[in-house]
């Protein structure tokens, strides 16, 4: 394995520059309506409005942008990118934020991401997502001791009807060599 | 008529029932499904966080595969996140000459290509646009007469692309609801977001929604649907959604109610892999028990229109 393959997702001041510049792309058009933010289901709990994000990302206020926990908060239900006027593709400029906030890398960073790092991880040594070896991951990767303990009710439900079970190998390893390749162009990019 | 059938990872562990009943009322219907060979995760909405190259070459990956081994046979995904992504490589990759471009440079690394001809269906798209309600009438021996289903839709098979739904509010699973001899229960609810993986990291934020959702199938017997992560939100959490205003109700794949109404049996239908369906529940729904349900007045059976007053009254 080459050295560039075998490094993990690193930030790269490169590729750090390459989403910022598709974000400031995907919602430089906006004209500030507020369509997104009256159509969001989980508005209530962001600390910025999906509006107000998307001026920050055109006045490039990175720091203050990385700081919210709004984006985190997206649970991909596209109701914003179907209504904008605009016709601008605003759940994919929140899940470009959380590859932004993954590459500068800030606790919370990965405290929000740790479950997608967490299942990616997972689909790269299974091939197919196992959801109990996920599962173990995501805890690690909280470092919560507490956090397993709330999901036990579900785990005992899925437990007794059979829907737990030790990784399946039949995959195993089959999505390794597409793995090391976007990681490679993806630093370079 | 036969597909290239690409389950996904949920429907092989926590969504067994769902695909257990997908292949089961496909074959009643005539319908062969035949898996991609060595399929792989699609990334769900997970990919996209993480890496933008691998949301989509996680999905491509499969399409290749289906291209090159399967003859041009359309894939039936039934997971709605499956469904998204692998369209999102149609619509997307293969529009973008310098994207796809990438895209099959990561796909070449396990020695696949993909070209862009295969099309992407949706398990409702294909009940209702190349089978038809009128087919799946024909074959029910054991109508839902009496049995109202709350359609929920979710969100990744609406949207953002419109294919075979009015996104705002859709209606495709109505004529199937209505062939098997059920009501429709009429909500505003069906496209509403369910907090999907939002479950998992931030709880309280996707409660909310579930409670809400549950709160609004108010009169329904069971909650009917096509996505995986939705049914798991809507079922294995009811205790807590109770707690802030929701309702215990059962929620079930659309291809378990088709089941019951084909007349499959537990060996298709595969009720008692349902989360939280209680032994009382699957009881009730085994023997038809909303048929003679007793109303809070204390009569016994239903009278349709009568009920449906009675409903609006305790409303009011």
């Amino acid at each position: 394995m080459s050295d560039v393959t075998s490094q993990t997702w690193t930030p790269a001041t490169d590729e750090y520059q390459a989403v910022l510049a598709g974000l400031r792309e995907t919602v430089g058009a906006c004209m500030q309506c507020g369509t997104c933010t009256a159509s969001c289901p989980n508005e209530f709990a962001m600390d910025i409005s999906p509006r107000r994000m998307w001026r920050m990302i055109q006045f490039g206020m990175l720091d203050e942008i990385l700081e919210s926990r709004t984006f985190w908060l997206c649970s991909s239900c596209y109701m914003c990118t179907l209504r904008c006027p605009r016709g601008l593709k605003l759940t994919s400029a929140m899940g470009a934020l959380k590859r932004l906030a993954r590459l500068d890398g800030s606790p919370r960073a990965r405290k929000n991401g740790a479950f997608y790092e967490a299942f990616m991880a997972d689909v790269e040594a299974n091939g197919r997502v196992q959801e109990a070896s996920m599962m173990n991951g995501y805890f690690l990767r909280r470092r919560d001791p507490t956090l397993p303990l709330s999901f036990i009710p579900l785990g005992l439900k899925m437990l007794s009807k059979g829907k737990l079970h030790l990784p399946s190998h039949a995959q195993r390893g089959r999505l390794g060599p597409m793995f090391a390749k976007a990681r490679q162009m993806e630093v370079g990019s | 008529m036969k597909y290239a059938y690409y389950p996904g990872c949920s429907l092989s562990e926590s969504a067994k029932e769902f695909d257990v009943s997908v292949r089961a009322v496909m074959d009643r219907l005539g319908i062969e499904l035949s898996d991609i060979p060595d399929w792989t995760c699609c990334g769900a909405s997970a990919a996209e966080p993480v890496s933008r190259l691998m949301n989509y070459a996680l999905p491509a990956r499969n399409l290749a595969v289906a291209e090159k081994d399967m003859g041009g046979m359309d894939v039936l995904a039934p997971c709605s996140a499956c469904y998204l992504n692998l369209l999102k490589v149609n619509r997307e990759v293969v529009a973008d000459r310098h994207l796809h471009g990438r895209v099959n440079e990561v796909l070449a690394a396990s020695g696949l290509t993909y070209r862009g001809e295969v099309r992407v269906r949706h398990l409702l798209d294909v009940l209702l646009n190349d089978v038809g309600a009128a087919i799946v009438a024909q074959k029910v021996t054991d109508g839902l007469a009496g049995m109202k289903l709350a359609p929920y839709y979710g969100c990744q098979i609406l949207r953002p692309y419109r294919v075979f739904d009015d996104p705002g509010k859709p209606t495709s699973m109505e004529p199937i609801i209505t062939a098997l001899g059920a009501e429709v229960h009429e909500w505003d609810c069906g496209n509403r977001c369910c907090g999907a993986s939002l479950m998992v990291g931030h709880r309280d934020v996707a409660m909310r929604s579930v409670a809400a959702i549950l709160a609004e199938a108010e009169g329904a017997d069971a909650v009917v649907t096509v996505c995986p992560l939705c049914q798991m939100n809507l079922e294995a959490y009811q205790a807590q959604a109770v707690r802030m205003g929701g309702r215990r109700v059962p929620v079930l794949y659309l291809s378990q109610v088709m089941g019951m109404a084909l007349g499959l049996g537990e060996d298709g239908v595969q009720l008692g892999k349902n989360l939280t369906l209680t032994a009382g529940g699957r009881k009730r729904i085994t023997t038809r028990a909303w048929r003679t349900e007793v109303q809070p007045g204390g009569e016994a059976g239903r009278q349709e229109g009568e009920n449906n007053l009675n409903k609006g009254a305790s409303h009011v």
